[in-house]
Parts: structure tokens; C-alpha cells; sequence
């Protein structure tokens, strides 16, 4: 049965902002996220130029050899803004939050093979400062980027990063202490396993190019990066002998993943889609990020995987391509 | 079995460095310099990143938590406002012409700050100051867009603010907020810290973001006023930023004590310029009156930017050399800007009225030195020419200050009905301003203030026409097509309130939500 509450109904001169109505055709309702995204980076009549950078205006397309005709052609699939975006995450942070609470209350950290313990802690740690890179990445593909459609999810995604490097460490201190964070760290500085890592981390921080930046880090890296350490790792290898406690630990980083590589496919196919040297200004940049990326995760795989590490690696180059080829760019 | 060697346990501020500061390492792979390519050019002088004292320690997970749970509740108020029509509840449609000022003026600087912010998050080599302005970035986006998302529904119902974002970037008197976060965002980071952490938030938000607030919840605007109080707890975190910053910068070396000084300067000047703005809509635009300007400025500058100044002599900062100047200006500010909008209401996207005698009275009383000498006799004049249809809508476009970008309305300090004109030869152009200190402002770096868009000289340059329009054909309204540029629709957007569609359809829809006709 309907029940039938009445309200004083006023009809109104306009249902959205012109500029909405402009993008999506007409004057009807909009969504929260096309009114919190669409056009509200400023487009014209800049006052000055930036003293930091004379050669570019505040905002300016010409950082990146992409080419839009419109910048707004990109949409986040999830379609977040930042009400949106924090909603999802806390309930996310509130699964992890069981997940410790439940390894830790049950003293399931102490009950892991200490093989498992050592691998995890060789392995999980140092990449702390592989997520603290890309949040400073992000932050900068946010600032230097063209376009809110474009540069929104860049920082939630920084501070995403932020969240998972937190989370590393964390895992660190449960499954260690404080020493192994500096034992951590002091292998990111020195041990060989991971100087190509860092190199590569280190080497994004210099890239000039907002959208090339984007490429290196969160398609390259990050396509790379997580299906390898959370998917085929923890959740696979390590689970098998007994290391599930430490896939609960990384939910997060699993679920994060699964749901950002949607928005992360969609930016790239959107490039693509827009013009043939787009296309090929990406392939390139994919496969030489992704090359560099591949070689650098080698030796770190090594630490979980031992002679396994050339196989697994192989297949997820190849699931990355095919994960490529269908957002429009083979490779 | 073995003892369980007890693991060390972490206090509140060690555990939060090993979550920030603990995962920055120093590159060798690639240089310093290269990484963090703009920090050394402003002069600022860091020796030790490590002596940053967080101001609050909020890791991410606590974020999300705290962040969602304020948004799930404004987005229930937002819902409930619109649904009730909780427009209607505003004292008087008059009200609303401070939100399409809000709207057009100030929501579009939170998206500034946002990217100003993941700039200055980025560029800093201190992981410290990086969290925290990158929380600040953040914060900032849901800020233009909570504004936006509440305001939405006032567009749906009042005019003025359909196309803020093009008006925003183009029209006259907005190039005076644009102007201002553009030369904060074209700085260097650290005179960004200083202009917006520090100038903005820390010394003047009290008198820019709280006015528009507490005039909400003064006038019935339930939308304005809660996204206002979600965001409170978010500006005590930045404001806590933008005195660390400031505290920081001069504990590290002594030569950087006169760069901030003149930056502290420079940005209190051009923070109040914009202040303009809301002093008239504080006595003026509210119909329910929190304070007067005058008493906000008393209140929050003379007093508790006071005691700041008080507090930062030990570092060798003094009380910004413009502040003699602006006390001298408090009982005209808000009554020139007025008298300037009612001129010009024929190219603003809101409306302006003349006050009633109630209001006069009020103003009267907060402002016995000015304001029944001086603006009370032109006030009583335009409203006896309005009675007789005379009212006057000035077409010519006034002379720009080349550093606020304010038309040259101001008066001489201590000379109230002699307009204040200073000018530079620079290159081979004149120069004009509005003040001293704006003058001040231009010489220091006039490399920067020759580049502005200052929205007559682009209008006199035929910059601000649809394309293809021809202006030389006879009969050309130049009005007409500036207003047709800036996407205005006549006689709709601008002009008085009283011919106004806003008031006759907030009276006819009150009627029809509160009678039974």
C-alpha cells in the first residue's frame, strides 16, 4: 500500500547550472558529481603566470603531450566526489579495522609460520615507500593535471596512498616493531632486491608531464604492483601455507585495487579513444614504464615467490596486456 | 617456551612520524633539486625539515571516519532543506543576493585552494608540511563542492548564479577574488603558505567565511549555514596549519624574518581589498544584520590579530604596516562599496536596493562618525530619484586598480570625499591604484602586475564580446554585449531588487506555501 504524503510543490526556472546543462544537453537534474566536478577548474583569463613554472599558465594543457579536445571527456566510473569518495572509503576502513582487530585479539600474528612472518615483513614493508611515492605522485598529477574530471580522483587516490602506506606500516608493527620499519627502510636504501624499485620510484618523481606521470605510476607501477604482491602473493601463495592472517591485513589493498583500476581503465581508454597519436604517445609510455616496472618487481617477487618469481611475473605482464589491450591500447 | 619479548610501545606522537615522516627517504638517484624543484627560488632558507611540528596528527584512517560521518549528516540537512523548500525560509529574498555572491565569488577560490594546496603538497621537501597541506587539498575540494551541492538548489529558484563558474573567469568584479588567489597560486609555495595559510586562513577567516556563515544562520538559510558548521572543524585544522607554517618558516633562520614580513604585508592588504566584498554584504545584503563591519574588523582584526602580532614580535614580525590605514577606512568601506554596486547593478549578477529607514537607522547607529554626514544625504537622494523613476544605472566603466583590481573608489585615509589616485610609470605604461599599498604591491614586483586581465581594459580592448561581434555598427550597446558574454540575461540577472523576478516569485511562492490561495 502507497501512502500519499503531499508537499508544496514550486516549479522551478531551471534544474542545473548552465554549464551542466551545456555538457550533458539539457536542463534537467544533474548528479552530484557531474555539479561537484564538471568545469569547476577555472578556464580563462588567468591573471598572471606561475613564477615556479613562467612557461605555462596556472592551468594548462600544453604539460602533457595528451591532447583533448575536452578534458571533461573523462569520467570516474565510481563517480566520486569527495562525499562520495570518503563515504566508501570509511566503510572500507571499517572491514580493515575488524580485520586487525580480529588478527590482533586473537593472537593470530604470532601464530604464523615464522618463515611466513619473515617473508611478509621482507616483502610488505619496504613497499610503504613505494605508496608514499605514489602519493606524492598523485599530488603531483592533481596540481599539474588539466581538467577536475581528470585531477579529482588524483587526490583521492594520493591520499589513498597515503592510507595503504599506513596500513603497511601497521602491518609492520603487528607483525614486528619499530625495528622492522628501519630494517625495512634500510633495505629500500641499500639491499640490491630493491634498487631497481626505487630507482623507478625515484625517477617518476622527476616526470614533467602530468598524464605521463599518471601512466608510469598508477597504470605501469601500480597495474603491476598489486596484482603480483596482493593478489598472486598473499592472497594466493602465501595463503596456501598458512598465511591468510596477512590477506586480511591487506583487504584493503586488494579491494582499493579492484575498484580503482576501473577509473584508472577508463582514463586510459578515454585518451585513446580520442585520437591515433594519443594512442600512440600512451603506448609508448605504457610499455616503456611498464618494461622498467616488470624488471624492478623481479627481484622484489623473488623474496615470496624463489624460482617462481620469472613465471608469475610473465603472467601478469600478460594479464596486464590483455588488461590494456581492452582499454584500447595493445601493446 | 620463550617470553614474548614486549614489543616498544609507540606514544600518540611517535606512532603518528612512523606513519608520515617515517616513509620519506632521501633520494639518491635522483637530485634533490630535481625533485623538489620549487622551493629554493623564493629566498626562504630551511636547514632542518625534521623541527616541523605537526599541527594535528590525523592519519588516514581516522580521516575517512571523522570526514564521512560529518558528510553523511550535511548531505541528510541538504536533503531535508530542499525537499521542504527551505529557500522560503530565508527573512527576506533580499538575503539571497549574498549567496549568489558566495556562490560566484568565493566557492570558486575553495577549488583554487584545493589545487594550491596539492601544489604546496607536493613541492615541499618536508614530509611533514607535505601531509599536511595535502589534507588541507583535500579538504578544500569538498568544500567548493559542498557549496556548490547546497547552493544548487537556490539556482533551481533565483537568478544570478546559473553560470557562476563562466562569470567566475570573466565578470568585472569577480576578476577582484580571481585575481587574488591567482597571484597566491602563482607565488612560490612558501608565499603561498604565507598568503593562504597564514593571511587567509589563520588572520582573516574570521572575517571572510564566518560573516558568510553567522549571516546565514542569522537569516533562516539552513543550506549555507550547515555546510558552514560541517566545515568548521575542517578550518580549525587549517588554521592550526597557517600558524605552524608561519612559526616554522622564522624559527629556521633570521633572514627569512623580512621576506615573511613583507609577505605578511602584502597579504593582509590584498586579503582585505577583497574584504570589500563582504563588508558591503554585511551591511547591506543581510537583512537580519549579525554585526556591522566595522565592529567584525574591531573584533577580529584590532583584537585578536593583535594579540597574534603580540605573540609573533618575539620572531621580529610586526603588525602589517596597512592596518593604520584600514582603521581609518572602517566607517567607509562597506557604504563606498554599496554606493559602487548600486551604480553598477546594470553589469552585476545581483541585485542592489537602496536600505530602508530601519536600516538607515542601524547604520546610523554602527557608523555615527560617516554615516549620517556622508552617506545618508546620497542615499536619501538616489531613492527620491528612484521614486521618480529616475533610477540611475551608471553604463561607463570605471578606472581599475592594477593590483585589487577594485574599481578607484576608495578615498583618500582621513579624506572621505577625495578619491585616492596613485600611479607608476612603468616600461612605457601608466599605472594606476587604488592605495598606497597596492602601489606598494606593484613596485615590489611589477614583472607579475603587468600581466593581469583587468576586465575594463579587456572590455575597452573588444575582448569581451560573443565572437563576431562587430562594434562598429551603429547602435552598438557595448552593455548589452558585455552582459551577453558574461552569459547575463538582462533585466533577469541584474538590475534593482525591487523590479526584480527574484522578488516577485519569492513573495508569490511564500504566499503559496503559507496561505491557501
Amino acid at each position: 500500500m502507497q501512502i500519499d504524503l503531499r508537499t508544496v510543490t514550486i516549479k522551478p526556472l531551471r534544474h542545473t547550472f548552465d554549464n551542466i546543462a551545456r555538457r550533458i544537453g539539457a536542463d534537467k537534474p544533474a548528479s552530484r558529481y557531474q555539479e561537484g566536478t564538471l568545469d569547476m577548474q577555472q578556464e580563462a583569463n588567468y591573471h598572471y603566470r606561475p613564477t615556479w613554472d613562467p612557461d605555462h599558465l596556472i592551468y594548462d594543457r600544453d604539460r602533457s603531450a595528451i591532447r583533448m579536445a575536452d578534458w571533461y571527456s573523462f569520467k570516474d566510473p565510481r563517480q566520486f566526489y569527495y562525499g562520495a569518495y570518503t563515504i566508501a572509503r570509511a566503510k572500507q576502513q571499517d572491514t580493515a579495522e575488524a580485520n586487525f582487530d580480529f588478527v590482533e585479539n586473537r593472537g593470530l600474528a604470532a601464530t604464523l609460520p615464522d618463515e611466513i612472518r619473515d617473508t611478509v615483513l621482507a616483502l610488505l614493508i619496504p613497499l610503504r615507500h613505494v605508496a608514499w611515492g605514489a602519493n606524492m605522485n598523485n599530488a603531483a598529477v592533481c596540481a599539474y593535471g588539466y581538467g577536475t574530471a581528470f585531477t579529482q580522483p588524483c587526490i583521492y587516490h594520493a591520499m589513498d596512498q597515503l592510507g595503504i602506506a599506513q596500513y603497511l606500516t601497521r602491518v609492520g608493527l603487528l607483525l614486528g616493531d619499530v625495528d622492522s620499519l628501519d630494517a625495512a627502510k634500510q633495505a629500500w636504501m641499500e639491499d640490491d632486491t630493491w634498487q631497481g624499485l626505487r630507482r623507478y620510484v625515484e625517477d617518476t618523481l622527476v616526470l614533467r608531464d602530468p598524464f605521463e606521470l599518471f601512466v608510469a605510476q598508477n597504470v605501469a607501477l601500480d597495474g603491476l604492483l598489486y596484482p603480483l604482491v596482493y593478489e598472486t602473493i598473499i592472497d594466493d601463495v602465501l595463503s596456501a601455507k598458512g598465511g591468510t592472517p596477512v590477506a586480511m591485513l591487506t583487504q584493503f589493498m586488494t579491494d582499493w585495487h579492484a575498484e580503482t583500476r576501473k577509473w584508472i581503465d577508463a582514463t586510459v581508454k578515454t585518451a585513446a579513444a580520442e585520437s591515433a597519436g594519443n594512442k600512440t604517445v600512451l603506448a609508448d609510455w605504457i610499455v616503456q614504464w611498464r618494461d622498467r616496472a616488470a624488471a624492478a618487481l623481479l627481484p622484489v617477487s623473488r623474496i615470496a615467490l624463489g624460482e617462481r618469481a620469472d613465471e608469475l611475473t610473465t603472467e601478469i605482464v600478460q594479464q596486464f596486456n590483455a588488461r590494456m589491450a581492452k582499454a584500447g591500447v595493445p601493446l | 617456551m620463550d617470553m614474548q619479548v614486549a614489543k616498544k610501545k609507540l606514544g600518540l606522537k611517535e606512532r603518528y612520524a612512523v606513519m608520515t615522516r617515517g616513509l620519506d627517504w632521501t633520494p639518491s638517484y635522483q637530485k634533490m633539486e630535481d625533485i623538489y624543484p620549487y622551493v629554493a627560488y623564493e629566498g626562504i632558507k630551511i636547514h632542518d625539515w625534521d623541527k616541523w611540528e605537526d599541527p594535528f596528527r590525523l592519519t588516514m584512517d581516522a580521516y575517512w571516519k571523522y570526514q564521512a560521518e560529518k558528510e553523511r549528516k550535511l548531505y541528510a540537512i541538504i536533503d531535508a532543506f530542499n525537499q521542504n523548500n527551505g529557500h522560503l525560509n530565508v527573512t527576506d529574498a533580499r538575503y539571497i543576493n549574498a549567496v549568489k555572491l558566495f556562490i560566484s565569488g568565493i566557492s570558486p577560490l575553495e577549488y583554487v585552494a584545493h589545487r594550491g594546496f596539492a601544489h604546496a603538497g607536493r613541492a615541499f621537501p618536508g614530509p611533514g608540511p607535505r601531509v599536511a597541506c595535502l589534507m588541507q587539498s583535500i579538504d578544500e575540494i569538498r568544500h567548493a563542492q559542498t557549496q556548490v551541492h547546497s547552493i544548487s538548489n537556490y539556482n533551481k529558484y533565483y537568478n544570478g548564479m546559473h553560470d557562476f563558474h563562466h562569470a567566475h573567469d570573466r565578470v568585472w568584479f569577480l576578476s577582484v577574488p580571481k585575481s587574488f588567489f591567482d597571484d597566491a597560486l602563482t607565488a612560490g609555495p612558501f608565499e603561498f603558505m604565507v598568503a593562504i595559510g597564514f593571511s587567509f586562513e589563520y588572520v582573516l577567516t574570521n572575517l571572510l567565511f564566518v560573516p558568510f556563515v553567522s549571516g546565514a544562520a542569522y537569516n533562516g538559510d539552513m543550506g549555507t549555514m550547515t555546510f558552514g558548521f560541517s566545515a568548521q572543524s575542517d578550518e580549525a585544522r587549517h588554521m592550526t596549519l597557517g600558524l605552524e607554517v608561519i612559526k616554522f618558516i622564522l624559527e629556521q633562520d633570521p633572514a627569512n624574518v623580512p621576506i615573511v614580513q613583507r609577505w605578511i604585508d602584502k597579504w593582509t592588504w590584498r586579503g582585505y581589498r577583497v574584504l570589500t566584498l563582504v563588508a558591503m554584504m554585511m551591511d547591506y545584503m543581510l537583512p537580519k544584520r549579525t554585526m556591522s563591519w566595522k565592529e567584525a574588523w574591531e573584533i577580529y582584526f584590532e583584537e585578536n590579530g593583535g594579540a597574534l602580532f603580540k605573540d609573533l614580535a618575539r620572531y621580529g614580525i610586526t603588525m602589517p604596516k596597512c592596518a593604520g590605514q584600514i582603521a581609518l577606512e572602517k566607517d567607509h568601506l562597506s557604504h563606498q562599496a554599496w554606493s559602487t554596486f548600486y551604480n553598477y547593478a546594470a553589469a552585476a549578477n545581483f541585485h542592489t536596493w537602496m536600505p530602508d529607514d530601519d536600516e538607515m537607522k542601524w547604520l546610523a547607529s554602527k557608523y555615527p562618525d560617516s554615516f549620517d554626514k556622508l552617506y545618508r544625504p546620497r542615499y536619501r537622494f538616489w531613492r527620491e530619484q528612484a521614486a521618480k523613476g529616475n533610477r540611475f544605472y551608471s553604463k561607463t566603466l570605471p578606472m581599475l586598480c592594477q593590483v585589487c583590481q577594485i574599481p578607484m573608489v576608495f578615498t583618500e585615509p582621513g579624506e572621505p570625499t577625495k578619491t585616492c589616485y596613485r600611479e607608476v610609470d612603468y616600461r612605457d605604461d601608466k599605472y594606476h591604484f587604488c592605495s598606497d599599498h597596492c602601489k606598494k604591491i606593484f613596485e615590489d614586483e611589477p614583472e607579475k602586475y603587468t600581466q593581469a586581465w583587468l576586465p575594463v581594459h579587456q572590455i575597452y580592448q573588444g575582448n569581451c564580446f560573443p565572437e563576431g561581434t562587430d562594434p562598429t555598427v551603429e547602435g552598438f550597446d557595448p552593455l548589452a554585449e558585455v552582459l551577453k558574454f558574461y552569459n547575463l540575461e538582462h533585466g533577469r540577472d541584474n538590475l534593482d531588487f525591487e523590479i526584480s523576478e527574484d522578488r516577485k516569485n519569492f513573495a508569490e511562492w511564500r504566499g503559496q506555501a503559507t496561505r491557501n490561495i
